[in-house]
C-alpha cells in the first residue's frame, strides 16, 4: 500500500447513518478475483440509476469529487459483511480518510490494512462536519490530528502499529512472518491440539 | 485477582506473543473456515509473496455463496448452464487454489458441503474453546459453542493462511442476560431481533457478548447458534455462550470431534470453560422474554425492528430513517401485519438447520404457499438436507407449492442466481434487510422460521402464534 503521512481535501458527505458494506459494494460485484477496477462498483446502487447512468445528486457524482480524498459519514459507518471489496472499492476510487462518529470493527480493520484511515470524532465535531460539505480538513497520520477549516485540531486514536504500517507503506504480513519461530513454539506446546 | 469470563479463558489461552502498546497480539487460530467468495486475492498474496499455507490440516474449506441452488451436473458445461460466468469462474478458482495449496475441498458432491457456518458444528470441527475465523461476519455463529468466531478480511485470511496468525487487540466485554420463558410461536430469531432493537446495530461495538441465563440454558444448540449467528447484527466482534450438557451431547460421535480417552480430556476441558462466578464485564444487559412477541423488521437494517402487533415507529424528522422507510414503502405509525408478500425466504446461516426446517414443515403441512407467493427452502448443508429429507420434510414443502433447493447462502445475499427483483417484498429467515441485499431494489422483512411459514399461506405477513391456537 501507499505511504501516507498526511491528507488535506475538502470532504464529501454522505449525512447517513449505519451505511453498510452491502451499499459501499452490492454483492454481486464480489465475483471478482482480483481488486483491478473495484472502485467502478463503490455505492453502486446509490451512484447510478438503473441504465447505469450516475445520479446527479448523489455526493460521489459532485462535480470534483473524484478528486476529494476524505469522505464524511453518518454514525457506524461500515457495519455488516466483512468483505474488504468495500475499502478496496473506496481506496481505488480516490478515498483515503473516512470520518464519522462510530466506525464498525470489521471495516476498521480492513481499512487499516488498506492504507484508508478511519477517524473517530465526537457527535459535535461530526455533526459540523455532515453539516459543512466540502469543508477542507487536514487528516494527520503522523501526529493523529484531524485539522479543522477554523484552525481547530482534535485528536484521534489509531492502533500504533497499524499507524506505523501506514505512514511507511508496509503490509502487516511481513511483521507476523518474523514470528513463525514463536509460533512454531506455541504449537509445540500447547496442552491441546485443535 | 478476579475470576475470567468464557471470553477471557479463550483469549489466554490464544495468545502467541502479548501485546504492547506498539504492537497487538499475534493471535492463534485453530479453525480457518474459507470459501470462494472473500479467498481469491489472499491466494494471490500466498503466490506473490512465494508462500505456504501454515496448517491445511485446520482449513475447512467449502463453496456456498456464489454456488447456484439447483443441481450441477459438472463442473464444465453443466455449471455455465446454471450460474453466471463470473461466479462460475470464481467457483473455478477455489477449486484450483485448494488444489494448490493442498487444502481438501468440501465442493460440489461432497455430502459435506454447505453454508461454512452449517457444516462447521456439523462435522464437529467447531468445539468449544476454539478461535475460528472466517472471511464472513456471520463467523460468530460458531460462538454458541463456547468458542471465539469473528469474521475477517481477505488481508487476514491470508495472515491466518501463511502463519495460522492474526494480529489483534483484546477486545472489551458484554454480558447479556436473558431471563424468562418463551412463548409458543416465539423463537431464538425473536429474542436476538428484539435485542439488536434493544442495543442498536452499534450497540456491540469493539465488545465480545456472552449471552447467559436461564433462557439460553433452555435453547437447543440451533437456537443458540440463531442467536450467536446474528451478534454480528448488533456491530459487537463475536457472541459466546458457555457449554454445557447439550454442547456435549451435540458433538458427541461427530466425525471430527475428539474420540475415547481425547474426548474424555476434552468434554472436562470445555465444561471448565464457563465464566467464573466472579468474573466481571465491562457491559451489562438484561432482557426478559418472557412477554416477547415474535418480531419483524420494517426498515433496512436489523435494529429497525418491531414486535409484529405493534406499529412501526414514527421518526420521520430522522434522514436516515426517512429514508429507510421510503425504501421500504411502509408507514410511518402503521403496523407491518397485513403487508403484501410476494416472495418467501427460508434459509441462510441463520435459519437453515433442521429444526428451523422442522417448525416451517409443521406450519406447512396441509397447507398450501398463497398462489401470489414464491417460497423457496434452502437447507444450510448437504447433510440437512438428506436428513430433511429422509423425514419426509421436502413432500411437506413441495405438496404445499414452496420450491426445495441444494444447500447454499441462496437468497441471502443476491450473488447467484436466487435474487429478489425490484420492489419484491421478501419475508426473510437471513440476517440482512439492507437495501438491495437480496437483489437491487428488493425489500427484505426479517423474521423467524415460524413467521415466515406463516406469512406464507397468508400472502401477507401474518402472526404464527394465529394457526397455533
Amino acid at each position: 500500500m501507499e505511504k501516507l503521512t498526511q491528507l488535506t481535501s475538502p470532504t464529501t458527505v454522505l449525512a447517513i447513518a449505519d451505511v453498510d458494506t452491502d451499499q459501499i459494494i452490492p454483492a454481486r460485484f464480489l465475483t471478482t478475483t482480483t481488486r483491478e477496477g473495484i472502485g467502478k462498483a463503490l455505492f453502486a446502487d446509490w451512484r447510478y440509476d438503473k441504465q447505469g447512468n450516475p445520479i446527479a445528486d448523489f455526493p460521489l457524482n459532485q462535480p470534483g469529487a473524484g478528486e476529494r480524498s476524505i469522505l464524511v459519514a453518518g454514525r457506524n459507518f461500515g457495519c455488516g459483511s466483512s468483505r474488504e471489496h468495500a475499502p478496496w472499492a473506496l481506496v481505488d476510487f480516490g478515498i483515503r480518510a473516512v470520518i464519522s462518529s462510530q466506525i464498525a470493527d470489521i471495516f476498521r480493520n480492513n481499512s487499516l490494512k488498506n492504507g484508508l484511515v478511519p477517524v473517530v470524532v465526537n457527535e459535535d465535531i461530526h455533526n459540523w462536519l455532515l453539516e459543512n460539505p466540502g469543508a477542507e480538513v487536514t487528516v494527520d497520520v503522523e501526529s493523529t490530528e484531524l485539522r479543522l477549516p477554523n484552525g481547530e485540531s482534535v485528536g484521534f486514536e489509531i492502533d500504533r502499529f497499524a499507524r506505523h504500517c501506514i505512514l511507511e507503506g508496509i503490509d502487516q504480513t511481513g511483521f507476523l512472518m518474523q514470528n513463525v519461530d514463536a509460533i512454531g513454539e506455541f504449537e509445540a506446546n500447547r496442552a491441546w491440539q485443535p | 485477582m478476579g475470576g475470567r469470563s468464557l471470553f477471557e479463558k479463550v483469549w489466554d489461552d490464544h495468545v502467541v506473543v502479548p501485546e504492547t502498546p506498539d504492537t497487538p497480539a499475534v493471535f492463534y487460530i485453530d479453525l480457518h473456515i474459507i470459501h470462494e467468495v472473500t479467498t481469491p486475492q489472499a491466494f494471490n498474496m500466498l503466490r506473490e509473496n512465494g508462500l505456504q499455507v501454515r496448517r491445511p490440516d485446520l482449513v475447512l474449506a467449502t463453496m456456498d455463496h456464489s454456488t447456484p441452488t439447483v443441481p450441477v451436473s459438472d463442473l464444465g458445461a453443466g455449471l455455465d448452464a446454471v450460474s453466471d460466468p463470473e461466479p462460475a469462474a470464481q467457483i473455478r478458482q477455489m477449486i484450483e487454489n485448494c488444489e494448490e495449496f493442498g487444502i481438501e475441498l468440501h465442493g460440489f458432491g461432497s455430502a459435506q458441503r454447505g453454508i461454512v457456518h452449517v457444516i462447521g458444528p456439523e462435522i464437529g470441527a467447531t468445539q468449544p474453546g476454539k478461535t475460528i475465523v472466517c472471511g464472513d461476519s456471520h463467523s460468530s455463529t460458531h460462538g454458541a459453542f463456547g468458542a471465539m468466531g469473528f469474521g475477517i478480511g481477505t488481508s487476514e485470511v491470508g495472515h491466518v493462511l501463511a502463519t495460522q496468525c492474526l494480529l489483534q487487540r483484546k477486545p472489551k466485554s458484554m454480558a447479556v442476560n436473558i431471563t424468562g420463558k418463551l412463548q409458543p410461536g416465539v423463537a431464538a430469531k425473536d429474542i436476538i431481533l428484539a435485542l439488536i432493537g434493544k442495543i442498536g446495530v452499534d450497540g456491540g461495538t469493539g465488545h465480545v457478548i456472552e449471552y447467559r441465563g436461564e433462557t439460553i440454558r433452555e435453547l437447543g444448540m440451533e437456537q443458540r447458534m440463531t442467536i450467536c449467528n446474528m451478534t454480528i447484527e448488533a456491530g459487537a466482534r463475536a457472541g459466546m455462550i458457555a457449554p454445557d450438557d447439550k454442547t456435549i451431547e451435540f458433538l458427541r460421535g461427530r466425525p471430527q470431534a475428539p474420540q475415547g480417552a481425547d474426548w474424555d480430556a476434552a468434554v472436562e476441558r470445555w465444561l471448565a470453560l464457563a465464566s467464573d462466578p466472579d468474573a466481571s464485564f465491562d457491559r451489562e444487559v438484561d432482557l426478559d422474554v418472557s412477554e416477547l412477541e415474535p418480531q419483524v423488521t420494517y426498515g433496512t437494517n436489523p435494529g429497525m425492528v418491531v414486535p409484529i402487533s405493534q406499529a412501526i415507529p414514527d421518526d420521520t424528522g430522522n434522514i436516515s430513517f426517512r429514508k429507510a422507510i421510503d425504501y421500504m414503502q411502509v408507514e410511518p405509525a402503521q403496523p407491518m401485519l397485513g403487508t403484501k408478500v410476494d416472495v418467501v425466504f427460508v434459509g441462510s446461516c441463520t435459519n437453515s438447520r433442521m429444526s428451523d426446517l422442522r417448525s416451517v414443515a409443521r406450519i406447512l403441512d396441509q397447507q398450501k404457499v398463497a398462489d401470489s407467493v414464491r417460497m423457496l427452502i434452502v437447507p444450510g448443508s448437504q447433510a440437512v438436507k438428506d436428513k430433511a429429507e429422509a423425514e419426509g420434510l421436502d413432500r411437506i414443502f413441495t405438496a404445499a407449492g414452496a420450491e426445495w433447493r441444494e444447500a447454499g447462502c441462496s437468497m441471502c445475499l443476491g450473488m447467484n442466481s436466487d435474487k429478489l427483483g425490484k420492489g419484491e417484498l421478501c419475508v426473510s429467515t437471513s440476517n440482512r434487510n439492507f437495501e438491495g441485499r437480496q437483489g437491487p431494489g428488493g425489500r427484505t422483512v426479517l423474521a423467524s422460521p415460524e413467521t415466515a411459514a406463516a406469512s406464507a399461506i397468508a400472502g401477507v405477513i401474518a402472526d404464527p402464534r394465529t394457526l397455533l391456537q
